[in-house]
C-alpha cells in the first residue's frame, strides 16, 4: 500500500507452531503473500495434528508417521521463516519486540501468541509421581508410545474427552485402560448424566475399566515392576503406566510477565486482540469473550478471523454452535455444549443402539446436544438448529 | 472413487459415500465438492485437505 513501505518491511510474528500457530499462518498467507512471516517455535516446529495423538495407536501410527510436514517444508509452502528450538523468553509491547533464549530482539509489525496450554499436572505423593505420563505434543507421544513397549495395563486420571480418547486408543494395543475421576461418570462436563452412562456401558464392553468418585493420591514403583496408585478412597490399584489427562492449563506467562492481560488464558475482545497494542492471542491461549475452547473448530474460526482484520480488515472473530467428536470409536460420541451459563434442560432418550440428548432453553429452542452411537448422523441436522454463540 | 482426509483431524472424505446430510450426494467427486466446504468435524476448508490413495 502507498505510504505504508516502512510498516510493511517488519514481519507479522507468530509465537508457537500448532495447530492455531500454522493455521493463522496458513489463512494469512491466502491473503497476504507479501508481508513477511516468522513463526517461531520452542520445539521442532513441525507440522502434526494434535487431535490425532489420542487415536494414533488404532491407526499404528508413530509419532514419525503423524509428523505430516517438517518446519522446512512447512517454511516453503508458508514462505515464511520458521525458527524452530527457538523460546521466548520476554515480549516489550512499548518497543514492538521479542527476546529470543539467545537474547536476539526481534522487531514485530504484529505478534500473535499461539503458545498453547499445558496439562494440569494433579497433585501427586509417591516415588513414581514422576513417572506420569501426559501427552501435549507430537513428542511426548513418542514418549507415550516408547513407555507403551512391554505394558499391560495403563491407569488413565481423568475421564474427560482426553482420558477417554485415551482409553479408547490403548484397547487396540491389547492394554487394559482403568480410568479413574473424581466426578461419578465420565465426561461429566460435557454431558448429562443419562448420556455418560450410555457412553460408559458401551466402553466398559469394549474392554475399558471405570473407577470414578476417586482421585489417585500416591503413585509408588512396585518391587519386580509396575506401579501402585493410592486412591483417595483408601483403594488401591496396580498399572504398568500412569496416563495423567485431567485438562488443561493456557499457557499465560510470557504474555502476564509482559503485562499483557490475562484471566484463565491470554484474554482477548472478539478481534483477538490482546490488551496490548498489535498483540493478539489464538488457539488454546486464548480467552475471547471469557471463552477459554481448546478444540480445533474455535481456533479456524478465530485463524480466518484474525488473518483479516492482520490484513487491513477488522474482522470479529464468528462462533458458530460448534461441536465436538469425541474420537471413541467403541461409542462414536458428538457434543455441541450449550454455551456457559444457558437455562434449561437436558431431554434425553436413548435405545440399545442410539442415545440423543437436547439441551433445551425455556423458549424451547435447541441450545447444545450430544448424539452417541447410531445417533451421531443427525449432527449435520441438529447442529444449523443451534443459535451461534458469537454471530456473525 | 478416491478418499481424502483432513489434515488437521483426520475426517475421511470418501467419494462413494460423498456427506448427503451436507447436501453433497454420494458418488461426488472431490473435485465437484465446492471450494467453499468445509471439514465437518473441525472446519479446515478443502483447500487444506490432502489426498489420500486407497
Amino acid at each position: 500500500m502507498p505510504g505504508e513501505v516502512a510498516s510493511t518491511t517488519l514481519p507479522v510474528v507468530v509465537i508457537g507452531s500448532g495447530l492455531a500457530g500454522y493455521a493463522l499462518a496458513r489463512e494469512f498467507r491466502k491473503l497476504d503473500a507479501e508481508t513477511p512471516l516468522l513463526l517461531l517455535s520452542r520445539d521442532h516446529a513441525g507440522f502434526y495434528s494434535k487431535p490425532m495423538l489420542s487415536n494414533a495407536l488404532a491407526g499404528q501410527k508413530t509419532a514419525a508417521s503423524l509428523l505430516m510436514k517438517p518446519a522446512e517444508k512447512m517454511a516453503s509452502e508458508l514462505k515464511a521463516d520458521v525458527g524452530a528450538g527457538v523460546s521466548v523468553s520476554a515480549i516489550d509491547t512499548t518497543a514492538r519486540t521479542v527476546t529470543t533464549g539467545d537474547d536476539e530482539v526481534i522487531a514485530y509489525r504484529d505478534l500473535v501468541l499461539a503458545l498453547g496450554a499445558d496439562p494440569i499436572r494433579p497433585p501427586l505423593a509417591g516415588d513414581a509421581a514422576d513417572a506420569v505420563l501426559s501427552v501435549n505434543d507430537l513428542d511426548d507421544y513418542a514418549r507415550f508410545a516408547d513407555a507403551l513397549e512391554g505394558a499391560k495395563s495403563v491407569a488413565i486420571l481423568g475421564a474427560g474427552l482426553i482420558g477417554c480418547e485415551f482409553a479408547n486408543d490403548l484397547l487396540h494395543r491389547g492394554i487394559t485402560p482403568t480410568v479413574l475421576d473424581v466426578a461419578d461418570r465420565p465426561l461429566s462436563r460435557l454431558l448429562p448424566a443419562e448420556a455418560s452412562a450410555w457412553l460408559r456401558v458401551r466402553l466398559e464392553a469394549a474392554g475399558v475399566s471405570f473407577r470414578l468418585g476417586v482421585a489417585a493420591s500416591r503413585v509408588d514403583r512396585v518391587d519386580g515392576g509396575g506401579l501402585r496408585l493410592t486412591l483417595s478412597d483408601g483403594g488401591a490399584l496396580r498399572a504398568d503406566r500412569v496416563l495423567s489427562a485431567i485438562g488443561l492449563q493456557p499457557r499465560t506467562a510470557l504474555a502476564a510477565a509482559a503485562g499483557i492481560e490475562v484471566a484463565r488464558g491470554i484474554t482477548t475482545d472478539r478481534l483477538l486482540a490482546t490488551s496490548a497494542p498489535r498483540v493478539y492471542a489464538v488457539g488454546d491461549c486464548a480467552e475471547v469473550l471469557g471463552l477459554n475452547l481448546p478444540y480445533v473448530m474455535p481456533l479456524m474460526q478465530q485463524s480466518r478471523a484474525l488473518a483479516a482484520t492482520l490484513c487491513g480488515r477488522p474482522t470479529p472473530v464468528p462462533y458458530p454452535a460448534m461441536p465436538v467428536m469425541v474420537k471413541t470409536p467403541a461409542c462414536p460420541t458428538i457434543v455441541c455444549p450449550p454455551p456457559p451459563g444457558a437455562t434449561g434442560a437436558w431431554q434425553v432418550m436413548s435405545s440399545a443402539d442410539a442415545c440423543e440428548a437436547r439441551f433445551v432453553g425455556a423458549d424451547g429452542r435447541l441450545l447444545g446436544f450430544a448424539l452417541l452411537g447410531a445417533a451421531t448422523s443427525k449432527k449435520q441436522a441438529w447442529v444449523v438448529e443451534v443459535p451461534a454463540w458469537l454471530a456473525d | 472413487m478416491k478418499q481424502y482426509v483432513c489434515l488437521v483431524c483426520g475426517f475421511i472424505y470418501d467419494e462413494a459415500l460423498g456427506m448427503p446430510e451436507d447436501g453433497i450426494p454420494a458418488g461426488t467427486l472431490w473435485a465437484d465438492v465446492p471450494a467453499n466446504w468445509e471439514c465437518p468435524d473441525c472446519g479446515v476448508s478443502k483447500a487444506d485437505f490432502e489426498m489420500v490413495a486407497i
